[in-house]
C-alpha cells in the first residue's frame, strides 16, 4: 500500500518500463485466450483457460460459478475488502470463426483480440504483473471472467456473481482490451431489441399492396428515423444487424432487425419503445401480417459523478501517461456494479483497430501503459484514494 | 514383426496430455543435467513466426523453464521474418552465416543441421515455422519422452490432420505424400517403420549424439534419410512419437508434393543402394518433369532437384574443435 496517490502515479513510468519484461507472457495470454472461440454462453474453454492460470498462480478461491463465471482471489495482507477486476469473456464471432490470430512487430491481429482477449489476459497476468511489480495490496482482489455479457447474454454472468456473492466488494474496475484512454463511468440508458416480421403461411399475396418482409421491416426503420430524437441529454437508436429471406427472386416471408437504443435520459428508452411499439402495430395492422417486438435487455441511466475520487484518480493517471480521457458511457458490467451501489469505472488497455471485425488488432507497445495505469488506479484504490 | 510393432505402438507412442505436468519434467531434465535448445528454420515466415515465438518464449522459457536457448535459424528470407523474430527476442541467424568455411547451401535441411553447430542443447528440438495453432504441446509433445527415457533418441510428432469424418474413427494421421509413397516404401523394405505414424513431420526432437553422427539431405529427404539412418543404427527402440492432436497450416499444391516427392524418392533409393539392398539400378535421373496444358498443346515443365547432403556434423573439423571432441 501507499501513503500518497501522488507517489502512486509518479511511479507509473517506472512500472511500465519494468512490465516490459512481461511482454512474452502477457501477449502469449492473450493469443491463448484469444484462440479459444467464446460466443455469447460458450465461453467454457477460455473460463476453464483462466481457472488453471489461477491454478498456476497458487491463487485462492478458485472457482467457475453455475452461470459461468470463472473467479480466483488474490489475497491481500489485511484482507478487510475486496476489489473486483473483471472482465468479460465472450465474443461477437461464433464457434465456427477462424480465431486464429497473427503477431507482427506492433501489432496482433485476431477476431476479438481487442475485445476481449487482451482484457481477459490482463487479469490472468495480474498477479505475475504485482509479483514483478513487488506491489502488495492489503485489500483481496476478485479476479473474474464474466460470461454471458453480450448480446442475448445481457450481462447473466455479472448479474448472477453480484447476486450470489456473498464478500463485500469496495470498489470494480471492468477491463477492456481497446481502446487506451476509454474512461466508463456512468451507464447509458439501453433498451436492447429484435423486430422480427413474419408473412404468415395464408397470405393472400395477390391483395393490392402485398409485399415480403423486407420490405415491411424497411418501412418499419423508415419510421422509426422519423422519430424525433434529443440532441441532449444525448439520445440514439443503432441498428445492429438485420436479415431477412433466403434468395434473389423468392417473396421473403420472414425478417429480423437487431437495435439499441441508448439515451443518458432517464425513462428516454421506455419512452421510444413505446413509439417503436405504435409503429409496429400500425404497420402490422395495415399489412395484415405479424410484427413484434422483443427486449432483449435494459439498463437504466446511473454512473458516478464527474467529481467522484475515483474519476478524479483515473483522470490523474491518464493525465500523467499523456492520454487523454475519453469518456465513454457503458453498457457493459460496469452498470450492474453501479446499480448495486459498488463505484467502478471501466478502463481500456491499448490501441486497436477494427473493433468486432475479423480484421480486428491492437497495438503492442501501448499495452504496458494500458497496464500501468490498471495497476495506478488498484493501488489508489487499496490506499483509499478512492473512496467518496 | 507385428508383435514388435503392437509393442512399440505401446511403450513408445505417446499423446502430449501425459506430459502436462511440466514442473515434474524440468525437474527431471535439472536432474539429468540436460540443456535443450529449441531451433525454428525459417525462410518467409513473417505471417506466423511472431506467434509462434510469444507463444514458446513464455510458456517454456519464462514460466516453465524447459528450453534454454531458442533460435531461429533463416535460409535468406526476403519478407520480415527475421525482424519479426528479433522484435520478440528470438536468437537469429541467418544459415549462410554459420560455418561458412563450409559455403551455404539453400534448403530447410541446411538449417537443421547448421542447427546442430550453432546451438549448445544435448537435445535439439525442431519445430516449423508455419503452424498456425501453435501451443506448447508442440514442444514438450516431443522433448518429454527424451527427458523421460534415455534409450530414446528420436522422438517424432504425428497429427490427427483437419480433415471433415463423420465416422468417428481417427484418420491414420499421414499426410498425402505419406500415405501414397513413404507408407508403400516402409512396408516393402523397412516394414517396422510404418509404425511411425507421420514420418515427414516438421517436429521432432533428437539427441546430438545421433544428429552429429547422421547426414543431412539438405532439400525434401531429410526427414526420410534421418528416420532410415537412426534406424539402421540403432534400430526401432531408439524412436518414440507423440500425438500432438490437430496441427493447422498451410496447404500445399499437388504440383509442389510432386516434387518433395520426387526429392524423397532420390534420398530413399540412394539409401538403398548404400545399405546393399538393391543393385543394377541405372543413373538416376534429377530431372522432375510435369505437364501443362496451353490451348490444345501440351508443355513439359522441368525442374532439377538434386537432394544434395551434409555429411555427418561430426565429420566437420570446425565441430570437433568447438565441442572439444578429439
Amino acid at each position: 500500500m501507499s501513503n500518497n496517490s501522488s507517489s502512486i502515479i509518479d511511479s507509473i513510468p517506472e512500472h511500465r518500463d519494468k512490465l516490459s519484461s512481461l511482454r512474452e507472457i502477457l501477449l502469449a495470454n492473450a493469443l491463448m485466450i484469444g484462440e479459444l472461440p467464446a460466443p455469447t454462453f460458450g465461453e467454457e474453454a477460455r473460463i476453464t483457460f483462466m481457472s488453471n492460470r489461477f491454478t498456476e498462480e497458487g491463487l485462492q478461491n478458485i472457482s467457475i460459478d453455475e452461470a459461468g463465471n470463472g473467479m480466483a482471489i488474490l489475497p491481500g495482507t489485511k484482507g478487510e475488502h475486496n476489489i473486483l477486476v473483471c472482465a468479460h469473456a465472450d465474443t461477437v464471432f461464433s464457434q465456427m470463426t477462424d480465431h486464429a490470430m497473427s503477431v507482427g512487430p506492433n501489432h496482433i491481429q485476431g477476431p476479438g483480440v481487442g475485445d476481449n482477449s487482451l482484457g481477459l489476459a490482463a487479469i490472468v497476468t495480474l498477479p505475475e504483473i504485482l509479483k514483478r511489480l513487488n506491489i502488495s495490496f492489503e485489500d483481496n482482489l476478485i479476479l473474474l471472467g464474466c460470461s454471458r455479457s453480450l448480446g442475448h447474454g445481457d450481462l447473466g454472468g455479472i448479474r448472477f456473481f453480484l447476486e450470489n456473492n456473498q464478500l463485500p466488494i469496495r470498489a470494480g474496475v471492468c477491463v477492456e482490451g481497446i481502446q487506451l484512454g476509454r474512461l466508463s463511468y456512468t451507464s447509458v440508458g439501453m433498451l436492447r431489441g429484435e423486430i422480427e416480421v413474419n408473412v404468415p403461411t395464408q397470405y393472400d399475396w395477390n391483395k393490392f399492396g402485398a409485399t415480403g418482409a423486407v420490405v415491411l421491416l424497411t418501412k418499419v426503420v423508415q419510421r422509426i428515423l422519423e422519430i424525433p430524437i434529443p440532441i441532449e441529454p444525448p439520445t440514439r437508436i443503432l441498428f445492429g444487424s438485420l436479415n431477412a429471406g433466403t434468395s434473389f427472386g423468392t417473396q421473403p416471408t420472414t425478417a429480423n432487425l437487431r437495435f439499441e437504443i441508448r439515451s443518458e435520459k432517464i425513462g428516454m428508452a421506455a419512452e421510444l419503445r413505446q413509439k417503436i411499439e405504435d409503429i409496429i402495430d400500425e404497420i402490422a395492422n395495415a399489412s395484415d401480417t405479424e410484427i413484434k417486438l422483443s427486449v432483449i435487455a435494459q439498463r437504466t441511466p446511473t454512473g458516478l459523478a464527474y467529481s467522484h475520487p475515483m474519476v478524479k484518480t483515473m483522470r490523474s493517471i491518464l493525465n500523467k501517461m499523456d492520454v487523454k480521457p475519453h469518456a465513454e458511457p457503458s453498457v457493459g458490467e460496469l452498470s450492474e456494479l453501479i446499480n448495486k451501489g459498488i463505484p467502478a469505472v471501466t478502463l481500456g488497455l491499448t490501441k486497436g483497430h477494427d473493433k468486432n471485425e475479423f480484421k480486428e488488432s491492437i497495438e503492442i507497445n501501448p499495452i504496458f501503459d494500458g497496464v500501468s495505469q490498471l495497476v495506478a488506479l488498484l493501488q489508489s484504490i487499496d490506499g483509499g484514494f478512492c473512496d467518496e | 514383426m507385428n508383435d514388435k510393432i503392437e509393442k512399440w505402438l505401446k511403450t513408445n507412442t505417446f499423446h502430449h496430455g501425459e506430459f502436462w505436468d511440466l514442473r515434474k519434467l524440468i525437474e527431471l531434465k535439472e536432474k539429468k543435467g540436460l540443456k535443450i535448445s529449441l531451433c525454428i528454420p525459417t525462410l518467409n515466415e513473417e505471417k506466423t513466426i511472431g506467434k509462434e515465438i510469444v507463444i514458446l518464449k513464455s510458456e517454456l522459457m519464462e514460466r516453465y523453464p524447459l528450453i534454454d536457448e531458442f533460435a531461429v535459424i533463416d535460409s535468406g528470407s526476403d519478407d520480415k521474418t527475421l525482424e519479426v523474430a528479433a522484435a520478440f527476442g528470438a536468437d537469429t541467424y541467418s544459415a549462410s552465416d554459420i560455418l561458412p568455411e563450409v559455403g551455404h547451401k539453400r534448403g530447410k535441411g541446411e538449417n537443421l543441421w547448421k542447427a546442430i553447430y550453432q546451438l549448445k542443447g544435448d537435445i535439439i528440438v525442431y519445430v516449423d515455422a508455419d503452424i498456425k495453432n501453435i501451443h506448447p504441446r508442440f514442444v514438450t509433445g516431443i522433448v518429454a519422452p527424451l527427458i523421460n527415457n534415455d534409450t530414446i533418441k528420436y522422438c517424432k510428432a504425428f497429427y490427427d490432420r483437419p480433415m471433415a469424418y463423420s465416422s468417428g474413427i481417427r484418420p491414420s494421421g499421414g499426410g498425402r505424400v505419406t500415405e501414397i509413397l513413404i507408407r508403400p516404401l516402409f512396408s516393402l523394405f523397412f516394414p517396422e517403420l510404418t509404425s511411425l505414424m507421420q514420418p515427414l513431420s516438421g517436429e521432432f526432437a533428437v539427441r546430438r549424439e545421433v544428429l552429429e553422427r547422421i547426414p543431412f539431405p539438405i532439400g525434401y529427404g531429410v526427414e526420410t534419410a534421418h528416420i532410415l539412418d537412426v534406424y539402421k543404427e540403432w534400430g526401432l527402440d531408439a524412436f518414440a512419437q507423440c500425438d500432438l492432436d490437430q496441427r493447422i497450416h498451410r496447404n500445399q499444391s499437388t504440383n509442389a508434393l510432386g516434387k518433395m516427392s520426387f526429392g524423397i524418392l532420390q534420398t530413399f533409393i540412394n539409401r538403398l543402394k548404400s545399405y546393399g539392398m538393391v543393385d543394377r539400378l541405372p543413373e538416376l535421373s534429377t530431372l522432375y518433369r510435369q505437364f501443362q496444358a496451353e490451348g490444345n498443346r501440351y508443355e513439359q515443365v522441368t525442374r532439377e532437384i538434386v537432394e544434395d547432403e551434409r555429411p555427418p556434423m561430426i565429420t566437420i573439423p570446425a565441430y570437433r574443435k568447438k565441442y572439444g571432441i578429439k
